[in-house]
């Protein structure tokens, strides 16, 4: 019996290695759409970032695949199943956004009551060892600090040690120390074979922690990709130099994909440096303070999201 | 072979059994603790109705009578449910309003908890409060008041004041359903205060106004307290049957309320 079921799971992971999907999923808060046509998969063994800003429908996505609502209309999936399904909650952790978390228990009493929802959970020692909570195991958890508060939530989420783990923005509101933490905590995780989706508006930490990026943005999602391929598809150049020429006549130059004033001088971001730096050059003979950088993820993350408004006008205007 | 199957099944069945009876233990120790080291709570819950007995019932009254029941005896029945109704109901609405509005319970439900757990630990540890409320009482009475009664009355007065913690735990439920985070506590002591009053839990019932007393037929605190009076023979004349009628159905009619509003928190929306 145990064979044929375990031959069921490897049939199905050879057809299909996904976990989750959010398959042409649209979701409305009253007239707001959250998520609009929204398709979407997560495999084994990897870990997928959703990025996005604030009010992208990062949120909504997590909750779907946690069976926390319904879609309007499309289909959600995970482990082939409904994820309202009691077993699949067996099979995945969350950590989700929090207000306000019981502050009169301990730490270790919120993990041994979370625990006792898993069939095999991990042993309580090896859970505060991962989320780093050893030495807090007895404070209260309204004595803790916010990062302090995230690892005990990230701890409620990896103790039934699950295959499937959502984190939705793990890092919100936490220092560059208490941050850079969590990410040893989650690569550990990584290592040890799990699939993880993690929600950010940190540009850094999809690119830190992800094997694959989403980005999503008003509802939709606008690329998708390896972290190089994302910076790739922006091949953005960031060029400072102080110039004669003002932003509007910069922005008609072809591949400045935006322009801003920098103090004395003019930030202009672009997929072609070369061409854009010898367009300048020749327009204005004075120009001086010349300077080209990679872009950032920040640049790249803001040329894909305007890249979409551009095509989301083009479309109207057809 | 087909025997090992059963005897497989048959333990993998008593291996749930046993994992649900942990969660829910688990779930209901953990509630009772957190409500325990809540200053918030303990000390309106606790302290209020024990307060106003020793200064009404054994300060000040301890040595009159109304009827045949000393007062001490007498008020520990309506200080009783006076204390049972307010830790049910703080003990259910204040948490759920916080648990359902800041997100927590969210995360519970994300999880594999039993739904049924999370409501069933509020209800035992409203129960739980009750019965430390009404020990205490009957400590302060004996110890205080000269009251006195057989052992088989003492378990009869606890078991209807625990049980009356029933009805307006499913009360708590319907309210934290309705009321957010902030506005929960209030909405409590708007309706509780009143409802107390006029059920003549502060002041005897007789005392009452004309009009008060009437209301108060309407009132489930009313009743639980007339039930409780009738075990220590300083009831009014109307059946118990007829009480317990009325708190069956006010507690169904609370749960109905609640399970609209837990359905209604399936489909909405958040963040």
């Amino acid at each position: 019996m145990s064979i044929s079921s375990n031959q069921t799971l490897r049939f199905q992971t050879a057809h299909d290695s996904t976990v989750a999907s959010l398959e042409g999923v649209t979701k409305n808060y009253g007239a707001v759409q959250a998520l609009r046509q929204v398709d979407f998969r997560v495999r084994a063994g990897e870990v997928v970032a959703l990025l996005g800003p604030n009010g992208a429908g990062k949120t909504t996505a997590v909750k779907l695949l946690l069976g926390l609502m319904q879609p309007n209309s499309g289909r959600v999936r995970v482990f082939w199943g409904d994820p309202t399904n009691p077993e699949n909650r067996t099979r995945t952790g969350a950590m989700l956004q929090v207000g306000r978390v019981p502050e009169t228990l301990r730490v270790r009493e919120h993990v041994d009551l979370f625990s006792t929802y898993y069939r095999a959970p991990m042993a309580p020692s090896e859970i505060l060892a991962a989320a780093g909570l050893e030495k807090l195991q007895d404070r209260k958890f309204g004595e803790l600090s916010g990062g302090q508060k995230q690892r005990v939530l990230f701890a409620l989420a990896i103790c039934g040690d699950p295959d499937l783990l959502f984190l939705d923005e793990p890092t919100v509101g936490l220092d560059v120390e208490a941050r850079r933490m969590l990410w040893d905590q989650i690569r550990q995780l990584v290592d040890r074979g799990k699939t993880v989706l993690l929600t950010t508006h940190y540009l850094q930490e999809a690119d830190a922690l992800a094997d694959r990026i989403a980005v999503i943005h008003e509802g939709a999602i606008i690329a998708q990709g390896t972290p190089a391929e994302i910076k790739a598809k922006t091949s953005g150049k960031r060029i400072r130099c102080i110039t004669r020429l003002d932003i509007t006549s910069i922005l008609q130059i072809a591949g400045v994909i935006a322009a801003k004033d920098d103090r004395e001088a003019i930030e202009i971001h672009t997929g072609d440096a070369e061409f854009v730096v010898r367009e300048l050059l020749a327009r204005d003979a004075t120009l001086s303070g010349l300077e080209i950088s990679s872009a950032g993820l920040e640049e790249a993350f803001l040329a894909l999201t305007q890249d979409s408004v551009r095509n989301g006008n083009q479309k109207e205007l057809h | 072979m087909s025997t090992a199957t059963i005897a497989l099944s048959n333990a993998h069945i008593e291996r749930s059994a046993r994992h649900a009876a942990t969660i829910y233990l688990k779930e209901a120790k953990y509630e009772f603790l957190k409500n325990l080291r809540l200053r918030v709570y303990t000390a309106s819950v606790l302290s209020f109705p024990l307060m106003f007995y020793v200064l009404f019932g054994l300060v000040l009254n301890a040595k009159e009578a109304i009827g045949q029941t000393s007062v001490p005896t007498y008020l520990i029945a309506t200080y009783g449910t006076f204390g049972v109704m307010g830790a049910s109901l703080f003990g259910t609405a204040a948490g759920l309003a916080s648990d359902r509005g800041l997100g927590w319970l969210q995360v519970k439900r994300a999880s594999p908890m039993p739904p049924f757990a999370y409501f069933w630990a509020k209800v035992i540890t409203s129960m739980a409060f009750s019965s430390i409320i009404v020990v205490a009482l009957f400590i302060l009475g004996i110890s205080f008041g000269g009251v006195r009664m057989p052992i088989l009355q003492f378990a009869r007065l606890m078991g209807t004041l625990v049980a009356g913690s029933l009805p307006f735990s499913a009360m708590g439920l319907a309210l934290g359903y309705f009321t957010g985070p902030n506005s929960a506590p209030p909405t409590i002591n708007l309706i509780y205060l009143p409802m107390s009053f006029c059920s003549g839990l502060w002041v005897p019932f007789m005392f009452l106004p004309k009009v008060v007393r009437h209301v108060a037929l309407a009132l489930p605190p009313y009743h639980l307290s007339q039930l409780a009076l009738g075990v220590v023979g300083a009831g009014t004349h109307e059946s118990s049957v007829t009480h317990w009628e009325v708190l069956l159905a006010f507690t169904l009619i609370c749960l109905g309320v609640a399970r609209i509003g837990f359905q209604r928190d399936q489909e909405k929306m958040y963040g």
